[in-house]
């Protein structure tokens, strides 16, 4: 199983990034859970969601306490709440910024985890360039499936698209999550 | 069709499928996307001949779903916590006068303290209210009891709650199996009422009855409830024929035939605990499970042959009622009642408000029943040095404050502000 735990803040569509990832996987044909955790709903309030997949039905409903990635919104949520906490050692975490790693004070966290496995991409860049609003979901899909390789880009734009009845809309946030897709190869390969 | 959906819209879905004539609710807080899913459907005309009632409350809304079944047609509402207390006298209309409503509890905690999240107080509060209640494990099961609701409903003419816990499965997404209208309608007659108010052959339903009739009328409400124990099981045998998988019926087992442990739940919660059991049946522990669907009418037979000749029972479940202690847990000892050799009950509440169950702490739980057994509720997770600090401040101080202010204030570390210095 794996485990994918999403840090945001209301309004940033944190819910909506966890279930579009789970579309993704059951396009794959394999088993997802995605749940918000459940609170009183407040923009700008820091808010987590949940994604489970895997090869087989899923019956855990606890919330995720040790995850095997972290999508992370805000960067600015490192200083309000412990993000990090329960991240498997073998885990992967995604940061979205448009500044390097160390200028996160993440240090700490990237010489814990396998090289690689900690990225920061510029999602609100490409989200505000694609799509013209500060929305840094889809991008970080598309990143998230080139630095972790548990769902394919295919099924990350079928799954945007899914989520958006608006072509016009659910085509720009494509354009984002392929842009982000590539540019994460792009960093490894560098 | 297979879909990656949420809880509360594949049950809206599944709901749509089974045509119902009038779908009557009140949209605000606490309710699920459910009738939003319906309401969407109803207005764009994929659900046809349907007539979705804004109401102005909770009481309104199963009101109106009363009117509307004693006319004849097939009637729903959804409600939770809060709502359905304030439903609580048309709850028990709708039972006595033996009309087929079919209601979804979306399940969450009962105030005061105020609190939003999931646990099982809201269905255990109108146990007694003369519905069948039926409890879904899965958000696919929540969806397949929907649609046997409807027919168990009609053919005994008694109203049912679909209980489904709130959050957890109302707003997960993940697969679910939607039928066809085609298997549906194959499965689930048109509602053929055993009462109707027609003008054209007037009748009168709800009649007051004295002291000669009343006890009559509420056996035959016993009775029925009595005849679906066998229903449940057959409904269930004819869904699985139609639909090819096992949902509902009163009560199913994993792994339990050779196991000295049996733990007895309902809900979404059975899905962790499977997952402990195969942990510890790893580590060579004989445990199994009992997860109970029907707990309206309650399966005392059928509970008790799965039950006898175990050593323990741990009954996991999430409500309490106060000053007793578990409300399932008096039930299954129960079902034990004046057996010799019966095994040993053990009570553990769990999740209440929300409180999520988790794998370390439910291992911890059922080793603890096979090495040092306990007597009387034992409450999961319970942060004792909290309550601790809090009946030493309540013993020294007359006017100790309100309590739920008083734990809030501890968990953030500080003392209740009002104390005295001194203290």
């Amino acid at each position: 199983m794996f485990q994918v735990r999403f840090h945001g803040r209301g309004g940033q569509g944190v819910v909506t990034a966890s279930e579009v990832l789970s579309v993704a996987a059951f396009l794959e044909n394999r088993h997802a859970q995605a749940f918000p955790s459940f609170g009183s709903e407040r923009k700008g309030a820091p808010v987590v969601a949940f994604c489970r997949i895997d090869d087989k039905e899923i019956r855990l409903r606890e919330p995720i306490m040790e995850p095997d990635a972290l999508i992370v919104q805000d960067p600015t949520l490192f200083k309000a709440i412990d993000v990090c906490q329960g991240l498997k050692r073998t885990g992967y975490l995604l940061v979205n910024s448009n500044r390097p790693l160390h200028e996160l004070h993440l240090d700490k966290i990237v010489k814990e985890l396998p090289a690689g496995h900690v990225l920061t991409v510029p999602a609100t860049d490409f989200a505000m360039k694609y799509i013209g609003r500060p929305l840094p979901n889809a991008a970080l899909l598309g990143a998230f499936a080139a630095l972790t390789g548990v769902v394919q880009l295919k099924s990350v734009v079928a799954a945007i698209h899914d989520a958006f009845p608006a072509e016009k809309i659910a085509l720009a946030n494509i354009a984002a999550a392929t842009a982000a897709y590539d540019a994460v190869n792009a960093q490894a390969a560098a | 069709m297979l879909k990656q959906i949420e809880g509360s819209r594949a049950m809206a879905e599944a709901i749509g499928l089974c045509r119902p004539e009038v779908i009557c609710a009140y949209p605000i807080t606490p309710q699920t996307h459910i009738v939003e899913g319906l309401g969407e459907m109803v207005k764009s005309g994929e659900l046809k001949g349907c007539e979705f009632i804004n109401v102005e409350s909770e009481f309104a809304a199963l009101s109106v779903a009363i009117g509307a079944s004693a006319a004849g047609a097939r009637a729903y509402t959804a409600t939770a916590s809060q709502g359905l207390l304030y439903m609580a006298e048309a709850v028990y209309n709708a039972s006595g006068l033996g009309l087929p409503i079919v209601m979804t509890v979306g399940n969450r905690a009962i105030g005061a303290p105020i609190n939003i999240w999931n646990d099982h107080s809201d269905a255990m509060s109108m146990a007694d209210a003369g519905w069948m209640q039926l409890f879904a494990e899965t958000n696919q099961e929540a969806a397949d009891l929907h649609i046997q609701a409807f027919k168990l409903a009609e053919e005994l003419s008694m109203p049912i709650m679909v209980c489904v816990d709130g959050f957890i499965l109302t707003h997960a997404v993940e697969r679910v199996d939607i039928p066809s209208q085609e298997a549906v309608d194959a499965y689930l007659p048109s509602y053929d009422p055993v009462q109707v108010l027609d003008p054209t052959d007037p009748i009168s339903i709800g009649a007051m009855v004295g002291p000669d009739a009343f006890t009559e009328v509420r056996f035959l409400q016993h009775y029925k409830q009595n005849l679906a124990l066998r229903l449940i099981g057959d409904l269930a045998g004819e869904f699985k024929a139609q639909f090819g998988r096992d949902s509902g019926g009163l009560l199913r087992t994993y792994r339990a035939d050779d196991a000295e442990l049996l733990v007895v739940a309902m809900g979404s919660v059975n899905g962790t605990i499977k997952d402990v059991i195969d942990e510890m049946r790893a580590d060579g522990i004989r445990i199994g499970l009992v997860t109970l669907v029907s707990f309206r009418p309650f399966p005392i037979e059928q509970l008790r042959k799965v039950l006898v000749g175990r050593k323990n029972v741990v009954v996991v479940e999430k409500s309490l009622a106060v000053g007793m202690g578990g409300q399932l847990a008096l039930h299954v000892g129960l079902a034990l009642r004046n057996v010799a050799g019966a095994p040993q009950v053990h009570s553990c509440v769990a999740g209440l408000g929300g409180r999520p169950i988790t794998r370390p702490s439910l291992h911890k739980l059922f080793r603890r029943a096979l090495v040092q057994p306990w007597e009387g509720t034992h409450f999961l997770d319970l942060n004792e040095e909290i309550i601790a600090k809090e009946l030493h401040h309540v013993r020294k101080v007359r006017r100790s404050g309100p309590t739920a202010e008083n734990i809030l204030r501890r968990l953030s570390g500080s003392e209740p502000a009002h104390l005295p210095a001194a203290e």
